[in-house]
């Protein structure tokens, strides 16, 4: 079979993204796979550097600790979330859009925000701290209400999907066959948001164990393996006992994403297209319950939020509440000043155009390029692959393989670029799935008219799909920039004095012991990335409403 | 006639399994020929096969005397309607329709010109400025079509085109493209699953099975003269009978014997089944001498509306046959009655079972 122009074109631009992959997400890995053999000099020693780790204690116990933080975190989230998201789903609730809103407001803000409001509530100077007891926030239950309340909307996401795919259809016939409640709970309900319980439970526990912001603020004494790859890697400058634990680290997050990706795979679509939507009907006794369940964690979430908010706006807490702009004057606090905040705006807003082109395009070339699977089948492994790697594995490894003297990418060390590159890399998957997802629900055979009208595929792409999936385009966009924004954990190794970010700088800043300024960094970017998504939506409702009339029937 | 497409020999495997093994066939200029034949019997990888979309594993395809076995689909001469039609949604119809012109260097008003031409040709004139979800599935069919005639293709592919439609809709698509595609003369290929489609539609109906052909014939032939089992039970209703043949013009079937038209291929003694359409059952007229008769008893009756689909049983022989509503008032026909049928030799096909 001769080949069209389009046909190369395709194929160029696969074999393209396959070596720009590799160079993001493969080559990285692998030095700090290799990283892992050597010792501080470069030598290769074989598995010591390992057995060194399964031998000291201090080390080996933050593996435990974290195992331990994160079962009982996913175990506190999952029936929350799960509540929480039956109540947006099931039941009637007053206010609902504000109720749903609220629960999202976290992933909005740096892990750092909930670990450092904890601490103005519960810490040795805090609000409530005789509420402990003689016992101190620091260390494990600290973390764990944190995570909490940063794992929630995660957790709350997914199962308001599966919740809300139900076939109004099964529940009638249930009903007309006399189940009783409990039993159509445990025969219809359950069954159909098995596998987003899985799944949800299954992100809560990879997010507790690598996220890295909440451990280093409220964690104290308390080690997990996040906070020792940080200690080993900028405390004692040990990179390769750094690279071991970040395989540590590695291990569990992938073997959750296997696992998750094992149960998806046997997930069948619940709702047909016949299916008839459930429509929740007003009911007295359970209305009221969920609204009180769901009022008790938004009052929760907006207390750890308000909480950071008012103390970023206090003088000199506790002994002095009267309210200042103070600790919003950065400068004060580190060299940067705001100048990392507009980093931040500027790697957001990198990473949000760069994110969107390169995951599209990836996408669409992975699905509709002819033959060549090999490489089409690299690019989807290697696309995938970074939901599996923990920011700080990912950020090691870039240290590793781009500072290498030998590299001739060496050049974007330590520059904005490599920032924008690596932040892209760590929310790669999410932004492909997005967009294969997309480009599935549209006609297969778009290619094949175009073909046959003679018209170039590039053409097709410009004119037809990329309008077609602008929303899933601008929801990518907006989860690249939220996240850019907040991220700390890949980062925190590769930014130089003139590039550092503002939630880097909010680390810094509590780490020298200003817990005010940090947080008022944090309510920063708490409120970009919220005015962001607020701006999304309102031009999703008016902006794309008049871009895409078409959709109208 | 000449002809204008030339399959010789046509392959197409995936992995193990065979979609299509060695096909051959020829298709004369300005001809509508149809594939016909049940989901799976490679009707659909043989069109794909011919527009270059899911190229053959072997053989070859000449168009108007060209070899464009190996050719992709932008460099071969058709257009395609598919089933979900594949409009562009964000673009209006006028868009939809101009959507191949406007990389051929046309100007602006030459564009407008064809689109409205096009768009009067399939009775949608003032569409233009829709958008294909504010139309109803059998305009948009019509679009899809004046889209794929715009570039005035020498081949015009249709994949199960009104398949989606609901039945009404259907049976007037039919004879708006049939006579569309006889005015334009362009040689048309459609694939369908639906017997009666092919039957109305096609000059000529290329019967599909297990990816190879069975049977080529105009509607008539195919549905007179089925030459295989499969055909015959494919293409309409039919009776059939398992007996043996005991002479070249006997069928055996338990202990009765049928008479039927010599059959020169098959041994005595060899296992066949016999074959007739519900229709050709014959009640009237029947002299006592007439060859094939039997006497039945009326079992279920089933009430199609201009007639009357009866199911007929003489001991172990059990039989359908249509009745039009006359017969059955002046017969009196009704479950439980005896009637006397035969079963006319001409009208009887034997195949080797």
């Amino acid at each position: 079979m001769r080949l069209s122009r389009d046909d190369l074109l395709m194929r160029a631009g696969v074999a393209l993204f396959a070596v720009l992959l590799l160079l993001m997400v493969g080559l990285p890995l692998w030095s700090l796979l290799v990283k892992g053999f050597e010792d501080r000099d470069g030598r290769f020693v074989g598995l010591a550097n390992y057995i060194s780790y399964f031998s000291t204690p201090a080390l080996f116990n933050s593996a435990l600790n974290s195992f331990q933080v994160a079962a009982v975190c996913t175990l506190l989230v999952v029936p929350i979330a799960f509540l929480y998201a039956y109540a947006l789903t099931r039941a009637v609730l007053p206010l609902r859009w504000l109720f749903q809103g609220v629960a999202l407001i976290p992933i909005f803000a740096p892990s750092l925000l909930p670990g450092l409001a904890l601490i103005y509530l519960f810490g040795t100077q805090g609000f409530f701290k005789s509420w402990l007891g003689g016992g101190q926030i620091y260390g494990f239950e600290g973390i764990v209400i944190a995570q909490v309340f940063y794992c929630l909307p995660h957790a709350m996401m997914i199962l308001v999907t599966a919740l809300a795919t139900a076939d109004a259809r099964l529940y009638e016939a249930a009903d007309v066959l006399g189940a009783s409640k409990v039993r159509v709970f445990f025969t219809v309900t359950l069954p159909g948001a098995k596998y987003g319980v899985i799944s949800a439970a299954l992100v809560v526990f990879t997010l507790v164990i690598t996220d890295f912001g909440i451990a280093k603020v409220i964690g104290g004494n308390f080690n997990v393996l996040a906070t020792d790859v940080y200690k080993q890697v900028i405390g004692q400058q040990n990179f390769s006992m750094g690279a071991v634990v970040g395989m540590v680290l590695l291990a569990p997050a992938a073997l959750a994403f296997a696992v998750d990706r094992f149960v998806q795979r046997k997930q069948v679509a619940l709702l047909t297209a016949r299916a008839v939507p459930l429509v929740p009907r007003p009911k007295a006794g359970r209305d009221i319950f969920y609204t009180l369940f769901c009022t008790l964690v938004a009052a929760g979430i907006l207390t750890i939020l308000g909480m950071a908010v008012w103390g970023s706006l206090i003088q000199y807490w506790p002994y002095n509440l009267s309210l200042t702009w103070a600790n919003y004057r950065f400068e004060a606090f580190d060299a940067n000043g705001w100048d990392s905040y507009y980093n931040s705006l500027i790697m957001a807003a990198g990473a949000a155009v760069l994110g969107t082109t390169l995951t599209f395009t990836g996408a669409w070339l992975a699905e509709k390029t002819k033959g060549f699977y090999l490489l089409r089948d690299l690019v989807r492994l290697l696309a995938f692959l970074p939901m599996a790697v923990p920011g700080l594995v990912l950020g090691l490894g870039y240290i590793f393989f781009f500072n290498a003297l030998n590299n001739p990418l060496n050049f974007l060390y330590a520059t904005m670029a490599i920032l924008v590159i690596n932040t892209v890399a760590h929310f790669y998957t999410v932004g492909h799935l997005t967009a294969t997802t997309a480009l599935k629900q549209i006609d297969p055979e778009f290619e094949a008219v175009s073909a046959s009208l003679k018209v170039p595929i590039w053409r097709t792409f410009g004119r037809v799909t990329v309008p077609i999936c602008l929303p899933s385009i601008l929801d990518v966009a907006i989860y690249m920039f939220v996240n850019a924004m907040t991220t700390v954990s890949s980062v925190i190794f590769l930014y130089a004095p003139d590039t550092k970010l503002a939630s880097v700088a909010a680390v810094n800043i509590e780490e020298a012991g200003t817990t005010a300024a940090a947080t008022a960094l944090c309510v920063v970017i708490v409120v970009t990335s919220a005015a962001v998504k607020a701006l999304h939506l309102l031009a999703d409702r008016f902006l794309l409403g008049r871009l895409q009339a078409w959709r109208r029937r | 006639m000449k002809t204008y497409l030339e399959v010789r020999n046509l392959s197409k495997r995936f992995g193990d399994f065979t979609a299509l093994g060695d096909v051959s066939l020829d298709i004369a200029e300005g001809e509508f020929v149809c594939f016909l034949g049940p989901s799976g019997c490679g009707k659909t990888t043989l069109l794909r096969a011919i527009a270059g979309l899911d190229p053959q594993s072997s053989g070859t395809i000449r168009q108007k005397g060209r070899d464009v076995s190996a050719l992709p689909p932008a460099q071969r001469d058709f257009g395609i309607v598919f089933q979900s039609y594949a409009l562009f949604p964000n673009l209006t119809v006028t868009d939809n329709v101009g959507y191949g012109l406007v990389s051929r260097r046309q100007t602006r008003a030459e564009i407008v010109r064809r689109v409205g031409e096009l768009l009067t040709m399939v009775g949608l004139p003032d569409a233009g400025p829709k958008y294909p979800a504010q139309l109803s599935g059998g305009q948009q069919q019509r679009v899809a079509l004046a889209r794929a005639l715009a570039t005035s293709p020498g081949l015009l592919l249709l994949d199960e085109p009104l398949s989606a439609l609901d039945a009404r809709v259907r049976v007037r698509l039919r004879h708006e493209i049939k006579a569309l595609q006889r005015r334009l003369g362009v040689t048309t290929i459609m694939v369908t699953h639906d017997q009666e489609e092919a039957l109305t539609m096609a000059d000529r109906i290329v019967v599909m099975n297990q990816g190879a052909i069975e049977q080529v014939g105009g509607p008539q032939e195919v549905y007179r003269t089925p030459s295989t089992a499969f055909v015959a039970d494919f293409v309409g209703a039919m009776n059939f009978l398992d007996g043996t043949l005991a002479a070249p013009d006997q069928v055996k079937v338990g202990t009765i014997s049928f008479a039927c038209l010599p059959q020169d291929g098959l041994p005595a003694g060899s296992k066949v089944r016999l074959c007739i359409r519900p229709e050709d059952v014959r009640v009237r007229e029947l002299p006592a001498d007439f060859l094939n008769r039997l006497t039945v008893e009326v079992g279920e009756l089933d009430f199609v509306g201009s007639f009357c689909r009866a199911t007929l049983r003489a001991g172990e022989i059990a039989l359908v046959a249509d009745f039009s509503s006359n017969l059955m008032r002046d017969l009196g026909v009704a479950a439980g009655k005896k009637l006397d049928v035969a079963l006319p030799p001409d009208r009887v096909r034997v195949f080797a079972a």
